[in-house]
């Protein structure tokens, strides 16, 4: 009622991507591809979110009993590691570690791809040249050096994962903002704002944001995919998380020796990962069918 | 044309020394950082302020850039600590493993990739498209180290086919093109779903111009429409992609080689970030940047060449 009796554009404007997120959840039932995405990204989530529930043993505890037969077994359902520790429970607490640093990287990466795409695409000039210049140069570094001197140079730990992550996303983010913030801002709407007296802000981040959320949404379920597969690639170049904790690459790194005798110990970690990629990217596919559809 | 590349060159310069500053930066900027470096964890504070003073480490970081800068354009790319030896003599070397690997891979992503992206492109939403597009996510999302396992424990552990590792050393009674199978494989794999997602793309596109309507209604046999009048022009917009394609191919094998101990470009720059061998990092850096910029600019020029619209205007 409330909001009946005082339909503000200013409201009514902030609640427009909530109702839009949920009617393009809804869409979501119509792409099968989409559907096992979101099935696959949901079940890590939830194995993440409920991970000291779901974890026979402590990931770190060293069982050397098993060890004279690692392989599974009824007590360690996927066996144990090189260590004696059981791969059920890393796995489970792997899937928490890559789920906090990855969703933490990529929103830090869009904060500031965000304001520097919005800053570049709305004011344009010389501002958007030298971004563009500077966004033009990081990107011509190849990624993955980039992380190695990163890491390497100040060590490797989860804020400096971040960082690495932050550092390469968000030049292309900026690219992607910038375009859509350069046509979104020719539209009626922001004119209107603009004869209504709204800030640049008001005008940047509540009309042009909002409006540019469906590639936006797309590209931030590609970049997790992304995003993951830089944190196992850092874990396994032995540049990720420091042990004992597990993460999926480090736990590869780990077991890869073992291959010819125990390759359960590098599949496991490798299936988990992969799965997780390949839903977010299913995911991403989904949501830009349904966008196309509109 | 002179304009073009004027501009492009000019561009490639100031790519070169922005990064190669930044990077010179990273590593150096500390006064003792790199004698400490060169030395290791366990030489005395006195030891590494003279090793300072002896390399002139003290000056400031504009100095010693211009300098190495200096030495660079001279082809003196400095002295790798790891190695022990001319950073020159090591960089050669493995990038012409790596060019090896990466000839290979890209003379089998192209056929590939257009082959398999036109016939995904050429009716949209068929079961093959779906199969094809689908195919390309599965196998682009599985990180290259989690491919390389599962084919080493196929290939490898189960029939016993192919070797793990790819050393480029016979001695262990491997064959040489049998080591560059899998090292391949993966490659293959982990790059060819998305140049496939880029053909389909602008093959569906290309499909939906009047030309092909006209081709088709003018009763040219479905083969005809596809190879004569769809193919030329759905390879424009890819074309850059696929050049594209020799960066990941050629800096970013990192991970390869580290799974099959390739001793290639990749892990050298590994190696030398792990042992913190600036020498190596710099130059390997500036390499890497040079290749990339210059696929770019090849790949601006080829555009032009076949695009007829952008050549003349």
């Amino acid at each position: 009622m409330a909001v009946e009796t005082s339909p503000g554009p200013t409201r009514r404007s902030l609640l427009a991507p909530v109702t839009g997120r949920l009617r393009q959840i809804a869409l979501l039932r119509e792409s099968p591809v989409g559907m096992v995405g979101a099935a696959l990204v949901l079940f890590w989530a939830l194995v993440a979110l409920f991970a000291p529930f779901l974890a026979p043993y402590d990931p770190n505890a060293n069982d050397y009993l098993a060890l004279a037969d690692p392989t599974p077994s009824a007590e360690h359902w996927l066996g144990t590691d090189n260590q004696g520790r059981d791969m059920l429970s890393r796995v489970i607490w792997g899937s928490r570690t890559v789920l906090t640093v990855a969703p933490i990287a990529v929103i830090c990466a869009y904060v500031i791809g965000c304001l520097f795409g919005l800053l570049a695409g709305y004011y344009r000039g010389w501002m958007d040249t030298v971004m563009m210049r500077i966004a033009d140069i990081i990107l011509s570094f190849p990624v993955i050096i980039l992380y190695i001197i990163i890491i390497a140079t100040y060590g490797p730990s989860a804020a400096n994962i971040v960082i690495a992550v932050t550092f390469t996303a968000a030049p292309q983010i900026i690219r992607i903002v910038r375009g859509l913030t350069l046509e979104i801002r020719e539209r009626d709407y922001v004119a209107a704002a603009k004869m209504r007296g709204e800030s640049t802000w008001y005008i940047m981040l509540v009309e042009i944001l909002p409006n540019a959320r469906g590639p936006l949404i797309v590209d931030a379920c590609l970049r997790m995919g992304y995003t993951i597969i830089a944190i196992g690639v850092l874990g396994f170049l032995g540049l990720g998380l420091p042990p004992p904790d597990p993460d999926w690459g480090g736990m590869v790194k780990d077991t890869y020796g073992f291959m010819s005798i125990w390759p359960h110990m590098a599949l496991i970690p490798c299936a988990a990962i992969s799965s997780l990629v390949v839903g977010f990217n299913l995911l991403a596919d989904g949501l830009r069918e349904i966008s196309l559809r509109d | 044309m002179t304009a073009f590349f004027a501009k492009r060159a000019g561009y490639l310069l100031l790519t070169m020394v922005v990064v190669s500053f930044a990077i010179f930066t990273i590593m150096e900027f500390t006064p003792g950082q790199v004698a400490r470096k060169v030395l290791g964890p366990f030489a005395t504070q006195l030891q590494v302020d003279m090793l300072t003073e002896e390399m002139g480490l003290n000056r400031p970081v504009v100095v010693r850039y211009l300098e190495w800068a200096g030495n660079v354009l001279q082809g003196d790319l400095g002295r790798s600590t790891l190695y022990k030896q001319p950073v020159a003599n090591v960089l050669w070397d493995r990038l012409g493993n790596t060019a090896i690997l990466a000839a290979i891979a890209f003379a089998i992503i192209v056929p590939a990739s257009i082959i398999l992206g036109v016939a995904a492109g050429m009716r949209e939403a068929s079961l093959l498209d779906r199969t094809i597009s689908i195919g390309g996510i599965v196998t682009t999302s599985i990180p290259e180290f989690a491919s390389g396992v599962f084919l080493v424990s196929i290939f490898v552990i189960w029939l016993g086919w192919l070797p793990g590792t790819s050393t480029l050393n016979t001695g262990g009674g491997w064959p040489l093109a049998s080591q560059l199978v899998l090292p391949v494989a993966v490659m293959v794999l982990y790059d060819l779903g998305y140049v496939v997602r880029m053909v389909r793309a602008s093959m569906v596109e290309v499909m939906t111009r009047p030309y092909i309507r006209t081709a088709i209604l003018k009763g040219l046999s479905f083969r005809d429409v596809i190879l004569k009048h769809a193919l030329r022009n759905a390879m424009i917009a890819p074309f850059t992609v696929i050049l594209l394609q020799i960066n990941y191919l050629v800096t970013g094998v990192v991970v390869v080689e580290a799974v099959f101990a390739y001793p290639g470009f990749g892990r050298l720059i590994l190696e030398a970030g792990l042992s913190q061998d600036v020498a190596v990092i710099e130059a390997a850096t500036l390499v890497a940047v040079f290749i990339t910029v210059m696929a770019q600019i090849i790949g601006d020029f080829g555009y032009m060449l076949l695009n007829p619209r952008i050549r003349f205007s």
